[in-house]
């Protein structure tokens, strides 16, 4: 609904508007019109190219393709050492790194120039193995202990018992996994002894744990024993705490 | 007529030593002051002189290693000595009053200031390519001159060291059983273990040390030597199938006979029988490691020791073949013990006081050296000799290191060992007394010495 007040404002706009006309002063004369200029061949025109890669972004040792085109222009050239190329065309490179590409156009109307830059990405590092099951040797050294004994014994200390028993626990797990595993019960004296009584006593120390280990259930049959006597020691030093270190059973890898 | 009967003589003395005896390897024992003296000077030629320096020296050192003659010093002696028996000067024609004048004259070698009770002398000369000895022995104190003499015999060696220290060693053994002193220790061979090739491998050399040779070459654990009692066998133990087993090489052709080891975790510390048709040795054939014997390829297996314990390192009677000495630890500790060679009487030498163990034999039989820890810390092993019959003991070494694996001569008048008590572990001769302690050996640890007629 329009309202008494504004078809008022609107007829004082329109008597304002007559009375500014009323007030302008007389126009001077027009100037004359140029001359026409001088006819000329009309200018060549200015040679365009674009450039692109597609794709824009790759993984070291893929390929991208560069596509341009240009127009008015008679060459192009392509830097990072392509050199002459049609004027529109494309073209596989193999960058192996963040490469720019410039495309350089000449045309009777000049040059133009136009660059892509194409993203060369590092691999994505190769996938982690999956985690690898310990061959039986590291196994075996991981979960089986050497045992001790006194000098000119071999009966299983009480000391020992414990181990011996854990090593009976590690042995039958390791041999439910490893089908082919097989063990060595090495028997070690220290350098005190003879050296022919130490073979016979590293003998029995062997055996003693090999029939220890085989009254808690390991199979006999994959356990073997050998005697080094003195001749493998572990340590030289002419002390009791390296004595002791020698006077050992030792469970290896069976040949 | 004097030459016709100096020849005669002669004559008949090479005849007497060629049909003499295969050496029986009777060893005495002599105190030094028992010892006859002998004058040995240096015996000359036209030979060259370092083959003469060479023989002189063996010489010397055979007759004086054999622990049963006393050597007087060569400062004594008279400025010449005879080099042909027709060089001896008849007693009383004139004897020079300047005694450094009187070697022609025995009794210029058995007066003041010689005092010898024996002269040795001869020529050495080369004939063609050989070198030539003419050696004599005389008692100097006995006149006349064919009472004084002993013996004298021609031989003939190459023309080169070893020419001449062979010919040295046969004299000088011919020289020791001349006078009822068994043979020396010349011509005989020690084997042994060393490690002086990165390895421990058998080796042998000359009773002096002279004339090594390597005898395995396995590149493994090779150890507990024997030698069977004609010296053409070497027996012992290797680890190169994993397991310890008994390897037998012929020492003639250097190469490996058949021995069939039995299945066991530890066959080990064989020693041929007298007979040398069979051997004694451990095994755990059994359980614990048990004394067995067999024929030399190791079939014909018996049992001969019944322990419920370690058994080991037999070591048979060389003379009567019929006794067996060893290593038990029956009584909780390692000690020796002698039994029948069919397993009955076993009976124990050794006192319980410390580890004794490594039981030899003298070539009589009769006494049994061993290395015992009484007295000493454990490992700490003197050498002790023992009369089998009368148990009387004598002890050898005196705390000097540890001294182990004590072995007789084959003239029983000398043991062979090993000690550290000069560093290393180095082999060492004693007399059979413990006197006249020589070091044999000096490259790489030496050890488990056996002693062989050669």
């Amino acid at each position: 609904m329009i309202s008494k007040r504004k078809i008022a404002l609107a007829t004082l706009n329109i008597s304002l508007a007559l009375f500014a006309a009323g007030c302008k002063k007389e126009v001077p004369p027009q100037p004359p019109p140029p001359p026409p200029a001088p006819v000329q061949a009309p200018a060549p025109a200015r040679p365009t190219v674009t450039i692109s890669a597609e794709p824009s972004s790759i993984e070291r040792g893929k390929s991208a393709t560069l596509r341009w085109s240009s127009s008015n222009a008679t060459s192009a050239s392509l830097n990072q050492g392509i050199g002459t190329v049609p004027a529109s065309g494309s073209r596989e490179i193999f960058p192996t790194n963040t490469t720019s590409y410039t495309i350089e156009v000449t045309g009777a109307g000049g040059n133009a120039t136009a660059s892509v830059e194409v993203v060369v990405r590092a691999p994505p590092p190769p996938p982690p193995p999956p985690p690898a099951r310990d061959d039986f040797s590291t196994a075996l050294r991981r979960s089986v202990n050497d045992t001790y004994y006194d000098y000119d014994k071999y009966d299983v200390r009480p000391d020992a018992e414990p181990v011996l028993r854990a090593n009976a626990s590690a042995l039958k797990d390791l041999f439910a996994s490893y089908a082919n595993g097989r063990v060595l019960v090495e028997g070690h004296c220290d350098e005190r002894g003879s050296n022919e009584y130490n073979l016979a006593l590293g003998d029995r120390r062997a055996s003693a744990a090999r029939d220890f280990l085989v009254t808690l259930g390991v199979s006999a049959g994959k356990l073997s024993t050998v005697s080094y006597g003195e001749e493998r020691p572990q340590c030289t030093t002419a002390d009791e705490s390296c004595w002791q270190r020698n006077r050992r059973a030792h469970f290896a890898v069976a040949p | 007529m004097k030459l016709q009967k100096t020849l005669f003589t002669l004559l008949f003395a090479l005849a007497a030593v060629a049909s003499a005896q295969e050496p029986d390897f009777r060893g005495i024992v002599r105190s030094g002051g028992q010892m006859p003296s002998i004058a040995v000077p240096d015996i000359r030629g036209l030979v060259g002189t370092e083959n003469e320096s060479t023989f002189n020296t063996t010489l010397w050192n055979d007759l004086d290693a054999s622990g049963q003659l006393r050597m007087v010093s060569k400062s004594f002696y008279p400025r010449t000595a005879p080099r042909r028996a027709e060089d001896i000067q008849p007693t009383g024609d004139n004897l020079p009053v300047d005694p450094g004048d009187r070697g022609l004259w025995l009794v210029g070698w058995s007066d003041p200031p010689v005092s010898a009770r024996y002269l040795v002398f001869g020529a050495l000369e080369q004939s063609s390519d050989r070198l030539v000895l003419n050696g004599f022995v005389y008692d100097a104190t006995l006149e006349p001159v064919q009472a004084a003499y002993v013996f004298g015999k021609r031989y003939y060696g190459t023309l080169d060291e070893k020419g001449a220290q062979t010919i040295a060693h046969d004299f000088s053994r011919d020289i020791l059983q001349s006078l009822g002193l068994g043979t020396g220790l010349a011509g005989s061979r020690i084997y042994f273990r060393s490690d002086r090739s990165g390895f421990p491998e058998i080796w042998s050399m000359d009773y002096d040390g002279q004339n090594l040779k390597q005898h395995t070459n396995y590149k493994n654990i090779v150890m507990t030597p024997a030698v069977s009692p004609d010296g053409t066998r070497l027996a012992f133990t290797t680890f190169v199938e994993g397991q310890p087993k008994i390897y037998i090489h012929s020492l003639e052709t250097g190469r490996k006979l058949t021995f069939y080891n039995q299945d066991a975790s530890l066959n080990t510390t064989p020693d041929f029988l007298a007979d040398g048709k069979s051997l004694v040795y451990a095994s755990s054939m059994a359980g614990p490691t048990q004394l067995y014997m067999a024929d030399l390829d190791g079939r014909n297996l018996r049992r001969i020791s019944y322990s419920r314990t370690i058994d080991v390192d037999p070591v048979v009677n060389p003379k009567t073949g019929s006794q067996i000495a060893f290593t038990s630890g029956r009584s909780g500790i390692p000690q020796i013990y002698l039994m029948d060679i069919d397993g009955a009487n076993v009976r124990k030498l050794s006192g319980g006081e410390g580890d004794a163990v490594q039981a030899a034999w003298d070539p009589k039989g009769e006494q049994i050296a061993f290395s015992w820890t009484r007295g000493f810390e454990p490992g700490n092993y003197n050498i002790f000799v023992m009369n089998v019959a009368s148990q009387q003991l004598v002890q050898l070494t005196h705390g000097a290191g540890r001294n182990e694996h004590p072995v007789f001569s084959p003239s029983g008048t000398h043991i062979v060992f090993d000690s550290n008590r000069s560093g290393g572990t180095q082999l060492w001769t004693m007399r059979a007394d413990g006197g006249q302690p020589r070091r044999l050996t000096t490259q790489g640890k030496n050890t488990e010495p056996i002693w062989a007629i050669r």
